[in-house]
């Protein structure tokens, strides 16, 4: 399976964000992308996962299931965590995998991020840090090949990190792909770096 | 479909718990026909004269009253991001929430019209009737409304937006709406004819209306 882009180019608002990129990612790789505020990172995430249109160039999944868009066999981590505070933590997983794609192991993800004792409680009450590994607890439950991860690791505590770490290199053995906007290393192994706007 | 029914409940339960807008269209459907008689006066041939128009005026506010939330909430939380990578396309998904919108805000409607129509002075005989034309019409208040949810999904004070943009284009269904009505308290005309355009109007509105909400959103969000 391979992440590939060709001559992409994006512009929002009229102002052209990034033009002339290229790149591929491999299954069992990360690509890291960096860049000062405003150079295009989440704006490049999004546009991968169609969110935002493309001005120009192509943007394709190879190898994946051929009628599927690459929407379709992404997960998009953005800054918002798509948590409703009247639900539970329980049935806010609940319905993001029910809407996703089908039946999956609700408790184990939420085992995973370590929230499982808070299951019952509503998401109201979970503090950022919280509310962020209930957004991340949707990789686990559904599995879909590419990661697009928008800083996922912010409001997240060392713990938190670390073990976020540990889900992603599981997903890159699996044969995974990610695609991550990040300042730090991100708890990624040695990814390679795809840097965008001045240097 | 598994993800369609999904989105469906989500959003009717998130109706019914605390901070949810169920019944906040009846609440307020409910008062606009209290406030009428003290307006109008005691004057009950006057009442029963108006009463259809004031039930479907007082319908069509309280479907708009709930509407513009519709969308906003899923953006500000990032949750129509992650709707856009489900597996039905975007309109599926906005025609889900629009059911639900209805399910919560407008069956209750309907369902206590025939109530507030009897403080209207509406002949008993004809209630079920009048609740008949709100449960034919609401479908396309709510997806014509839908269409103005999504085009101020980005936008802060998007409520007062969408009733200029949308109650002009519900007026057909208001005209049809209250003549089918009124043909079946007093007659002579027929409510075959007006109930059948209303039933019509619904019909090609659940079709076009998340077609075209679905373009909005995606314009929208960029």
């Amino acid at each position: 399976m391979r992440l590939q882009a060709e001559n992409v180019a994006c512009s929002r608002g009229g102002r052209e964000i990034f033009a002339g990129l290229s790149f591929s990612v491999h299954d069992g790789e990360a690509l890291m992308v960096t860049g000062r505020n405003g150079a295009g990172k989440s704006s490049l995430l999004r546009t991968i996962v169609g969110l935002v249109r493309l001005t120009e160039g192509e943007i394709r999944l190879e190898g994946g299931r051929a009628e599927a868009s690459v929407a379709e066999q992404s997960h998009f981590v953005g800054h918002d965590d798509a948590i409703k505070p009247a639900l539970s933590v329980r049935e806010n997983l609940v319905f993001w995998t029910r809407y996703l794609g089908g039946a999956a192991d609700v408790i184990a993800a939420l085992e995973a991020v370590e929230l499982a004792p808070l299951a019952a409680l509503p998401a109201a009450y979970l503090s950022a840090g919280q509310k962020r590994r209930l957004s991340l607890a949707r990789l686990v439950a559904i599995k879909r090949p590419l990661w697009l991860l928008d800083e996922p690791t912010t409001a997240l505590d060392s713990v938190a990190q670390q073990r976020f770490s540990v889900l992603m290199q599981a997903h890159l053995r699996d044969g995974g792909l990610i695609v991550a906007a990040a300042h730090g290393p991100a708890g990624l192994e040695k990814p390679r770096e795809l840097r965008l706007g001045p240097p | 479909m598994k993800s369609f029914a999904a989105l469906l409940m989500r959003d009717v339960r998130l109706a019914v718990r605390v901070g949810g807008g169920a019944l906040m269209g009846a609440m307020f459907f409910l008062i606009v026909v209290v406030m009428t008689p003290f307006a109008v006066g005691p004057n009950l041939r006057l009442l029963g004269l108006i009463g259809p128009a004031i039930l479907w005026l007082g319908g069509e506010l309280a479907t708009l009253l709930a509407l513009d939330r519709l969308f906003a909430t899923d953006h500000e939380d990032g949750s129509l991001d992650l709707i856009r990578t489900g597996e039905i396309p975007l309109e599926l998904a906005v025609a889900a929430k629009a059911v639900a919108h209805w399910l919560t805000t407008c069956l209750p409607l309907v369902v206590i019209s025939p109530l507030l129509g009897l403080m209207l002075n509406v002949e008993a005989r004809a209630l079920g009737w009048v609740a008949l034309t709100l449960l034919a019409g609401t479908p396309a208040l709510t997806f014509i409304g839908l269409v103005g949810a999504a085009l101020a999904v980005a936008l802060r004070r998007g409520g007062l937006l969408l009733a200029i943009l949308v109650l002009p284009l519900t007026i057909p269904v208001l005209i049809f709406g209250v003549a089918a009505a009124n043909a079946a308290i007093a007659g002579p005309a027929p409510f075959g004819p007006p109930f059948t355009i209303l039933c019509a109007l619904s019909l090609a509105s659940v079709v076009l209306g998340p077609v075209a909400a679905a373009a909005a959103l995606r314009y929208a969000m960029e």
